[in-house]
């Protein structure tokens, strides 16, 4: 068995949750509605708790402690992909986000309840739990804007429209797609993505809103490698800002 | 957090009772007399609900503005077990804003009219979240003391008269227990941490004690007014004993941790039981609750501003087959 390619299938997602955890609590205090922002930040003490139980499982796979590698590192060292890095935006692109990327992680989650690797399926048995509610969260939203009136329909296709490159990039293959595969750990990204496109397209048709033409698909890819947009270095500089401070002091 | 709410001394006690149907109004003392709650259907006077529907949604909006200076936290938050406590903590917050203004609409007032009261300006919220937090011990301090200030206003609150309030305060109280203790955690890991930290927290402590000493309102003048709104069990206890309650409860432990209050004249009478403490700039205290304090502005851009980008999704929930249901008591 290859660590380094279950490490690496460990920090990009650990880092996807961190990074979209962090950007969900943005919401706190500021949503449109209390019961939303209520939403977002339960989802995101979800979020934050799962990729630090993965980082967990890096620190016993011989990584430095949990907080030392979520709150130390440079951005250039996170593995997210770009997408969940972007600015939250309005509510509109931060739920369409949401319904796109948790449609994934669920399916991942599922994939890996299964995974050879035991510790890692016992997590994501945990874990597909909690996010099953995520879906519904976004499915019932997503379905009740998308067609409610002219601004909200013009909005929630515009940000879904904005999001669907990044979308793809979830779904960046990793250096070590074929060992994970061959080990049993991970059916790999390809598969994710065709079951997530059945997914989601549903619900979508159900909100009246129209996924990009085909030809005109592009996946942003690179974060699964360190590349990022502008946006994360601020946003790692932001999170880790009183960590740095004494990161060898208790907090 | 964070409730408390100011009631005017001054305002006069005349014709508060005018027009009031006088043997519904003996009855209704009576039966708070005997213990009893007030339920939103039963009779009460015109008074009673205007206090009781200013209290609550005072107490409301603290909530959702006091979310503001801890919520910038939460991003800067150190670690996976500070960040995720206090992620938790301020969405409390919020859940606490959203029971109260439930429970303040069953006195008639809608949850939107008290939002745009709130956000123009019309209606006020707990003085000291016009303060910043400018560390990340200031966000220490406050879930430390600012909610121990309002846990002592709620425990006297929750025993008042109105039922659906009540009922809110009892739930919030259990959360509330928890926070003080996430905050005081948070306050001995800084006080007795490195230097560096115990700089922070000291000089965190030094900024938030003046408007510590304000939370509680400044001393009640034994009016008519407040009178009534004691016997009505509106208003429970006056500000200068819930005061003296905190700095009791409070000072000691502030001590042990080996922080200075700045205020050298803090200390105990052991004659009378009662601290003794430089009284607090009333002047600098009213001018913030008019408006001119250094967060004023900013706190109510924010939340202007939030509604503003939230009103589409509102708009979009408002459709033909939706209508307003008044929540349950």
């Amino acid at each position: 068995m290859n660590n380094t390619a279950v490490k690496e299938l460990l920090y990009k997602m650990a880092d996807d949750l961190l990074i979209i955890g962090h950007r969900n609590s943005e919401w706190t205090g500021l949503g449109p509605i209390l019961e939303e922002d209520i939403s977002f930040s339960s989802m995101a003490q979800d979020k934050i708790g799962q990729s630090q139980a993965l980082f967990q499982l890096l620190h016993e796979l011989g990584e430095q402690e949990p907080d030392t590698v979520a709150f130390a590192r440079g951005a250039g060292q996170f593995h997210n992909c770009q997408f969940v890095e972007l600015p939250n935006g309005e509510y509109d692109f931060s739920l369409i986000r949401h319904f796109l990327f948790d449609h994934a992680d669920q399916l991942r989650f599922e994939m890996l309840a299964n995974s050879s690797y035991e510790p890692l399926a016992k997590v994501a048995r945990k874990v597909k739990g909690e996010i099953k509610y995520h879906v519904f969260h976004a499915n019932t939203w997503v379905v009740k804007l998308g067609p409610a009136n002219e601004e909200s329909h013009t909005r929630m296709q515009k940000a879904l429209n904005e999001a669907w490159n990044y979308a793809l990039g979830i779904f960046e293959n990793g250096p070590y797609e074929e060992e994970l595969k061959q080990a049993g750990i991970f059916d790999g990204e390809q598969v994710l993505f065709d079951k997530w496109l059945a997914n989601i397209t549903p619900h979508l048709l159900k909100a009246g809103l129209m996924i990009p033409l085909q030809d005109t698909w592009q996946a942003v890819n690179g974060g699964r490698y360190g590349k990022h947009t502008t946006h994360l270095e601020p946003l790692v500089e932001e999170m880790s800002e009183v960590f740095k401070i004494d990161p060898s002091a208790e907090w | 957090m964070y409730g408390n709410a100011y009631i005017d001394p001054n305002e006069k006690a005349a014709g508060i009772l005018a027009g009031e149907d006088m043997q519904k109004l003996a009855e209704f003392e009576a039966r708070i007399a005997r213990g009893e709650k007030i339920e939103p259907k039963d009779w009460m006077p015109r008074e009673y609900r205007k206090q009781l529907i200013r209290m609550i949604e005072q107490h409301a909006h603290s909530e959702i503005i006091g979310a503001l200076p801890e919520g910038t936290w939460i991003t800067r938050a150190p670690g996976f077990k500070r960040k995720l406590a206090l992620m938790a903590k301020v969405q409390d917050e919020v859940g606490h804003g959203q029971l109260l203004y439930s429970a303040a609409e069953t006195l008639g007032k809608s949850r939107e009219a008290m939002i745009n009261d709130l956000i123009t300006g019309k209606s006020k919220y707990s003085n000291v979240f016009n303060y910043p937090a400018f560390t990340w011990a200031d966000a220490c301090v406050i879930a430390w003391l600012i909610d121990a200030g309002a846990i002592i206003n709620q425990v006297a609150n929750a025993k008042g008269s109105y039922g659906p309030y009540c009922r809110a305060l009892d739930r919030i109280c259990t959360e509330e227990s928890f926070h003080l203790k996430y905050g005081h955690d948070n306050v001995v890991t800084l006080a007795t941490g490195t230097p560096v930290q115990r700089k922070m927290v000291q000089e965190a402590l030094s900024r938030w004690w003046p408007p510590i000493m304000h939370f509680f309102g400044p001393s009640d003048k034994i009016s008519n007014h407040t009178e009534i709104l004691m016997r009505w069990k509106v208003k429970m206890a006056t500000n200068d004993d819930m005061r003296q309650q905190f700095l009791n409860m409070y000072v000691p432990k502030i001590w042990d941790l080996g922080l200075t209050v700045p205020d050298a004249k803090l200390s105990k009478n052991e004659e009378t039981g009662k601290w003794e403490y430089t009284e607090p700039d009333w002047d600098e205290f009213k001018r913030v609750i008019n408006g001119d304090g250094p967060c004023n502005a900013e706190r109510l851009a924010v939340r202007r501003n939030a509604e503003e980008r939230g009103r589409w999704v509102r708009e979009a929930l408002n459709t033909s087959e939706s209508k307003y249901m008044v929540p349950f008591a």
